[in-house]
């Protein structure tokens, strides 16, 4: 056990908790959960959930211990995106730290302390804000703890501060020779008061921001060592698998466990609200019970239609009257006196997250009554919720221990926190008994539901007589994600932010645009998925455009960039990786370039693509991306995320769907829903705008241009348009 | 009982020989480094070496790898297996890692047998490991620095 010497904090989080309410309220010491108003941050501040915060709080973020080791606590989830080197690195560069001290430590569940400040009193990661929300957070945290450091130096040595110098780790006073190790001074520093406006590193006098550290996860990720919620192994667990419903909304009618209960290993079958569940001492033994379970379905109430009608559905709907999402000027009459005019329509599938550690958690009962769970925790504060409802305690009596996360691209931020509430449900059924270890198998993970949106675009727009468009009409049909969950407050007038980023809030100056939605109603599960609206708005927008440009006879950068004179920060993307790829070159018969750019999650990211098409094959053969993030906190980490973002979208561009016949999902593995794989993978350059904006997400934003990229490749290679994702890559054929 | 050779040391297993080696390895030799992803051979995260050959834990029956001695990425070691490992962190290959484990022992596989692996012998080698995080431009550079490393 760590002792903690800046706040002597005790390892168990409930007492830790109950120790920081405490000292809440003991006045003078630590502030600690205490929230004030601070002024908003000068020189690198954008956006208020950068600047806002609070209070300082090292006590909550940085543990130094004895040994000298600073341990930064980390508020979110890491599934792959490299939070948790970024997070540690503005800790690390702001206390002056050196990067060698350096560990890290999933937060536990708290609101109050750990809350992404996107979010308001939620702890949560999604929306790419795990860098954004934390910036000014963790800055100001470890300034305050470094002038507590020196605060400390001071009292002992009895010099002046302006005197002490504070570098890699060490408090040194040059004049007297003397210095201190962090470890050294923290005890006597926490004794101290937190100072409340702790003045923050010049941006010249960074050492890690900026600058090349290595991830923190890469030794464990490489050895074997590193511990997902799969992995969890606790006392005498048993291994639980859920028999679930063939179709959406089905539920148990009757079941029969007489053989499942006579497989070798398998300890016992409970009836929960989600299916049946077996429980067996190992993997395999409940796989082979669960084939042996009987189980007879009342689907009377599931959602019984094929994605095709569902999609037919979406068409009809479309020609009526949706929620408004935007509306400027007066498009329909605009459109009554263009010169020429473009239509198209974008059709988008489901699409499941399927990340490489299918879903899974581990959940137990203390001998004190208390509840602790194991999982990749991506909403915090509400699994906690979730699972205290659902044992009969109460949140302060659940611990969660979040791990690392084999990948989630949205699918374990479900609102219900479904599958750790369906893990609490099994523990409740076998009171309590032994840790329930629940796993769903890849066909259960796909095949569970929870998909991006199905979605259908219809867009009309008119361009006047130089080509310059004038009016744009633009319709979305899909179901909303928030609806129906605590999100629907964020829903304004009818529409779902999420369904129609990208389309209402786009950059591109054209005087007079109506957007329009419809929330469809179907009983298919639907969720956040990487980059989530962006995902089928950038190829509805990003595509269109393209056509318009066409229309009007220009080059697609230049088309682009006239409409971009109000967003300075998209051009200069554009113009980046427009200039990097050679932009405007002759390509070669069955060659094309393409190009996209887009904004979300406040950052903007240009890609051009480079296709080769030979009959109905598509081989994208390099993306140059050029990308504006604010500060680069971890420029090799945000190469990563464009890379990855690349090979993770790739497939979803290609041929991945989610496919319903009669209600029941289709596809239920990578050889039906195939990821990318390594020799399909493009060349993949990615360029970082200088900047001294505040930090902006990363880990989605290089999704949504790949999709509209390649198409306009192909296009360009072949004059055929493919609009609807994944690509009609027959419809090249001939082309 | 069955016995298996495991990382260089025999263990003793009272399981079902139709047990697929992963589960045999996870839950019963409590070796969670090699992964669990597809089930059907399809992704390669369960890959293990068995007498030096990468092979696929899923689809192998625990009763039918007998004598032959199993290398997880746990028991990984030697010149080639540390130069893999070398190169994949200083590359910062991972992200959500799950893979990696599975990717590494393929690798360690191609480059035993190829020494200096063209593009192409990368792909063919490597297009059974699925990275869904998409980290395949670094693992490809990251065989290229390995293969570097031990000429």
């Amino acid at each position: 056990m760590m002792t903690n010497a800046i706040s002597n904090l005790a390892a168990s989080p409930t007492s830790r908790r109950n120790f920081l309410r405490g000292s809440a309220a003991a006045a003078g010491a630590l502030m600690i959960g205490t929230y004030v108003a601070f002024p908003k941050a000068k020189a690198l501040a954008a956006g208020a959930a950068a600047s806002a915060g609070g209070a300082p709080q090292p006590n909550a973020f940085i543990r130094i211990a004895p040994d000298n080791t600073v341990t930064v606590m980390i508020k979110h989830l890491d599934m792959g995106q490299g939070n948790t080197t970024g997070l540690a690195t503005i800790v690390a560069d702001e206390l002056d730290a050196d990067w060698s001290q350096i560990r890290t430590a999933f937060a536990p569940a708290d609101a109050a302390l750990y809350n992404n400040l996107a979010f308001g009193p939620v702890q949560g990661t999604g929306g790419s804000t795990a860098i954004a929300n934390s910036w000014m957070q963790l800055r100001r945290a470890a300034a305050a703890a470094k002038e507590m450091m020196v605060a400390a130096a001071v009292f002992q040595w009895k010099v002046p501060a302006s005197e002490i110098r504070v570098e890699k780790g060490v408090v040194r006073h040059p004049g007297t020779s003397r210095q201190a190790t962090f470890g050294e001074l923290a005890a006597s520093a926490a004794t101290l008061p937190v100072p409340q406006e702790p003045r923050l590193k010049d941006p010249k006098d960074w050492t890690y921001i900026g600058k090349h550290v290595s991830r923190v996860d890469s030794a464990a990720k490489t050895s074997g060592s590193a511990v997902y919620s799969l992995d969890i192994r606790r006392p005498g667990q048993l291994t639980a698998l859920v028999a679930h419903a063939p179709l959406f909304g089905a539920t148990v009618k009757s079941f029969d466990a007489t053989a499942a209960r006579n497989v070798a290993g398998v300890v016992d079958v409970v009836r929960i609200p989600t299916g049946i569940a077996v429980l067996a001492r190992d993997t395999w033994s409940a796989m082979k019970g669960r084939e042996a379970l009987a189980v007879e379905w009342d689907d009377s109430a599931a959602e019984k239609r094929s994605s095709d009608a569902i999609m037919a559905e979406y068409k009809e709907i479309a020609r009526r009257r949706g929620h408004v999402a935007a509306n400027r000027g007066d498009a329909a009459r605009a459109l009554a006196s263009a010169a020429k005019i473009l239509e198209a329509e974008f059709e988008f599938p489901y699409l499941a997250h399927a990340s490489m550690e299918p879903l899974n958690g581990t959940i137990a009962r203390n001998p004190d009554g208390t509840i602790e769970v194991w999982a990749g925790c991506q909403f915090p504060t509400i699994e906690q919720a979730v699972v205290a409802s659902i044992m009969g305690v109460t949140p302060d009596k659940v611990r969660l221990n979040t791990v690392w996360a084999g990948g989630s691209f949205g699918r374990r931020a479900t609102p219900s926190a479904d599958y750790l509430a369906e893990a609490a449900t099994i523990l409740k059924a076998i009171g309590g008994r032994a840790p329930v270890h629940l796993v769903w198998t890849r066909e259960d993970d796909m095949q569970g539901g929870y998909y991006r949106p199905m979605v259908y675009h219809r867009i009309r727009a008119g361009l006047d007589a130089a080509g310059n468009p004038v009016a744009w009409e633009h319709g979305i049909v899909g179901k909303s994600i928030m609806m129906g969950s605590p999100f629907e407050a964020m829903m304004v007038n009818g529409v779902d932010p999420s369904t129609v980023e990208g389309v209402a809030d786009t950059a591109y100056a054209i005087p007079n645009f109506h957007a329009q939605v419809h929330n469809a109603k179907e009983g298919v599960p639907v969720l956040w998925w990487r980059s989530v609206g962006h995902t089928h708005t950038a190829q509805a927008m990003e595509v269109f455009v393209d056509e318009l440009a066409r229309a009007a006879g220009k080059d697609p950068v230049a088309y682009r960039l006239a409409l971009l004179k109000g967003a300075p920060r998209q051009a200069a993307v554009l113009r980046l990786a427009a200039e990097k790829a050679g932009w405007g070159q002759t390509m070669p018969r069955g060659r094309g370039q393409g190009v996209a750019v887009h904004k979300s999650f406040g950052t903007s990211v240009a890609m051009v693509a480079d296709v080769t098409v030979e009959g109905s094959g598509l081989k994208v053969e390099r993306i140059v991306a050029a990308v504006d993030c604010g500060i680069a906190v971890n420029p090799d980490v945000i190469r990563a995320q464009v890379e990855g973002s690349v090979g993770f979208a790739l497939s979803s561009v290609l041929r991945n769907r989610i496919t319903l016949r009669d209600g029941a999902v289709q596809e239920a593995n990578f050889d039906a829903y195939e990821p990318t794989r390594m020799s399909e993978m493009p060349l993949v350059e990615v360029h970082i705008v200088p900047s001294t904006e505040a930090p902006t997400g990363i880990g989605e934003p290089g999704v949504p241009v790949l999709g509209p990229a390649i198409a306009n490749a192909a296009f360009a290679a072949t004059g055929k348009r493919l609009r609807s994702l994944p690509l009609d890559l027959a419809a090249l054929r001939g082309a | 009982m069955i016995t298996l050779t495991i990382n260089g040391s025999a263990r003793a297993l009272d399981v079902d020989p139709d047990m697929p080696l992963l589960w045999a390895i996870r839950d019963h030799l409590d070796l969670t480094g090699t992964k669990y992803g597809c089930g059907i051979a399809q992704c390669g995260a369960c890959t293990v070496h068995i007498d030096g050959q990468p092979v696929r834990a899923c689809q192998t029956r625990v009763g039918d790898v007998g004598e032959g001695r199993i290398t997880t990425i746990e028991g990984l070691q030697g010149r080639v297996a540390e130069a893999v490992q070398a190169a994949w962190r200083k590359l910062d290959v991972v992200q959500c890692g799950y893979c990696q484990s599975g990717q590494i022992m393929s690798a360690i596989g191609l480059l035993t047998d190829n020494p200096k692996p063209s593009d192409t012998d990368i792909d063919s080698a490597m297009d059974g490991n699925i990275c869904r995080c998409g980290t395949y431009q670094r693992i490809r550079a990251a065989i290229h620095e390995a293969a570097r490393s031990l000429a």
